[in-house]
């Protein structure tokens, strides 16, 4: 560990001048300027990609229709619901699979199948159980960020210290006291950890099901914009769904810090 | 004993599997209803629908999209990132706009990209590139910034040149960190693979799957849902052997140190 830390500080040092969130914000704005030059310029056919500011007016347009928000609501409404029954299911079945050796034992060989599966294979499925609804979106995010966080919590319940299992099964320990005391604060850092992959996953699900299948949603709207010829909605509506990702992975990184307040790995790092 | 062991760990690994098969076999066995057509019907229908013909019209092309996308991704990844995690101020740069990329939802490119290139197979391809190199970049930069120093010195000191270092020391010591990304761009990329398909195309796996299903021809239908199944199961077991490979120095390091 001092090793890293000492590698680290001369070159913290060597980097004053400009500050690195100065450098970013230029590096952002490089990127706009790029996007408004090369249109404007003649090297990408305005009709395929608008210059910048088109699609920033587009973006202005959108924030006054009401039917931005709408779908704006139904995506997050979708993820958010999508992502609370994947994790609550991971944890709770995470950690019953988790604690009995010969039910992970046999489970084992099924979740290393199921879990590659990719989960826009369920989409002609879905549409024929459910048709162009919610619940056909709902079933990929759910499926996709099931396995995210369950085999984080598996590795969370295998991480956790044999002696103090031990102790609490020798103090006879009620099944929950001993899941609320020893491996729920073991297992946490993980169960944060298949959160934040499984919130980031549920989002391109929830996206891609709109998109494909025509569930009310951003994707949804993107896919009427682009075959109606409406193209710097479109790329308004792209920057929109990577502003929502960018706030999801900020929203989660936040959490997760929280949550996880009390542990060394956060400590450590406020401390330094 | 040692057969009897070998029996307990076959039944450990095979059971639960078998008894999922048995009970999908069994409660679809009588079926009549459209949706769930019988298990012996859709694995009598796979044969003829995957095997003659198609796995050469749809399969093949398929996979040959996402090899072609996901290489490039790899190539293109792993070299910006060395460029980028090399270079703090350029780092510092590039990135915010970089995670503002990578948290566009990548399925949204599909339909940016039929504006540019069609529904060819360019487009399928770049649109698999564009949407896995995001994890293979960033990871890239993570892993060669976080080289020990030491390490960069000892091989400064000894005058490694430039290709030795870049081989043996910054992509070698980053490579832990490339396969992680590697890792989350597969699935990424096989998503947008059947993804690109269902939305527009004229052969594919994706563009299969949606047909049989739009002309309700069900047993068709699952048997597609199954073989995607199967080669997602293959490519990351594909995956896996690679990464022991590619990692066995760091595995036995790893151990080692435990």
């Amino acid at each position: 560990m001092s090793v890293v830390t000492s590698a680290r500080a001369p070159r913290l040092g060597a980097r004053r001048g400009v500050p690195d969130s100065v450098l970013g914000l230029a590096g952002l704005a490089g990127v706009a300027v790029l996007f408004e030059l090369v249109p404007r310029v003649g090297l990408v056919d305005e009709r395929y990609l608008p210059p910048a500011s088109v699609t920033a007016a587009a973006l202005a347009e959108l924030v006054s229709d009401a039917a931005f928000w709408q779908a704006l609501t139904s995506t997050l409404l979708g993820w958010a619901l999508g992502l609370a029954i994947a994790t609550v299911a991971g944890v709770v079945l995470g950690i019953v699979i988790g604690s009995v050796p010969a039910l992970r034992a046999a489970t084992n060989s099924t979740i290393e199948f199921l879990r590659p599966i990719p989960s826009v294979a369920l989409i002609p499925l879905a549409v024929l159980l459910f048709g162009a609804d919610l619940r056909s979106t709902l079933i990929l995010v759910v499926y996709a960020s099931f396995w995210q966080v369950l085999v984080q919590v598996l590795y969370g319940v295998a991480d956790v210290d044999p002696v103090a299992r031990d102790t609490a099964r020798s103090y006879r320990f009620s099944a929950v006291s001993q899941v609320r005391t020893v491996i729920w604060p073991t297992a946490l850092p993980y169960v944060m950890t298949g959160f934040r992959l499984a919130a980031a996953v549920a989002l391109i699900l929830e996206i891609t099901g709109e998109l494909i299948i025509g569930s009310p949603g951003l994707g949804n709207a993107i896919a009427t914009a682009q075959s109606s010829g409406a193209v710097a909605t479109m790329y308004a509506l792209v920057v929109v769904t990577g502003l929502l990702g960018v706030g999801v992975n900020v929203l989660v990184r936040r959490t997760e810090r929280r949550v996880l307040r009390w542990h060394p790995s956060v400590r450590r790092e406020v401390a330094a | 004993m040692t057969a009897v062991a070998w029996g307990r760990k076959f039944a450990i690994v095979a059971g639960l599997p078998a008894v999922l098969v048995a009970v999908w076999w069994f409660a679809t066995a009588g079926s009549t209803s459209v949706y769930w057509p019988p298990l012996s019907t859709v694995l009598e229908t796979f044969g003829p629908t995957w095997l003659e013909g198609r796995l050469a019209s749809d399969v093949l092309p398929s996979l040959l999209r996402l090899a072609a996308g996901y290489a490039l991704a790899l190539a293109l990844g792993t070299a910006l990132g060395t460029v980028i995690g090399s270079w703090p101020k350029v780092r510092a740069l590039t990135e915010p706009a970089l995670e503002f990329f990578r948290a566009i939802p990548p399925p949204v490119l599909v339909p940016i990209f039929i504006l540019f290139a069609g529904i060819g197979d360019g487009m399928k391809i770049l649109v698999i590139m564009v949407g896995s190199v995001w994890p293979i970049l960033l990871n890239t930069v993570e892993g060669v910034r976080s080289i020990d120093e030491v390490l960069r010195d000892t091989a400064r000191c000894y005058r490694f040149r430039r290709r030795t270092r870049l081989i043996q020391l910054v992509l070698r010591g980053a490579s832990p960190r490339i396969v992680t990304g590697a890792r989350q761009a597969l699935s990424i990329a096989i998503i947008l693979m059947v993804i690109s398909e269902m939305f527009a195309a004229t052969n594919g796996l994706g563009f299969s799957i949606v047909q049989f299903q739009r002309s309700f021809a069900i047993p068709q239908m699952w048997s597609g849902i199954i073989l995607l199944g199967l080669i997602g199961v293959a490519l990351s077991l594909i995956f896996r052997a690679c990464e022991a490979r590619i990692l066995a120095w760091y595995q036995g390091q790893r151990a080692a140190q435990r």
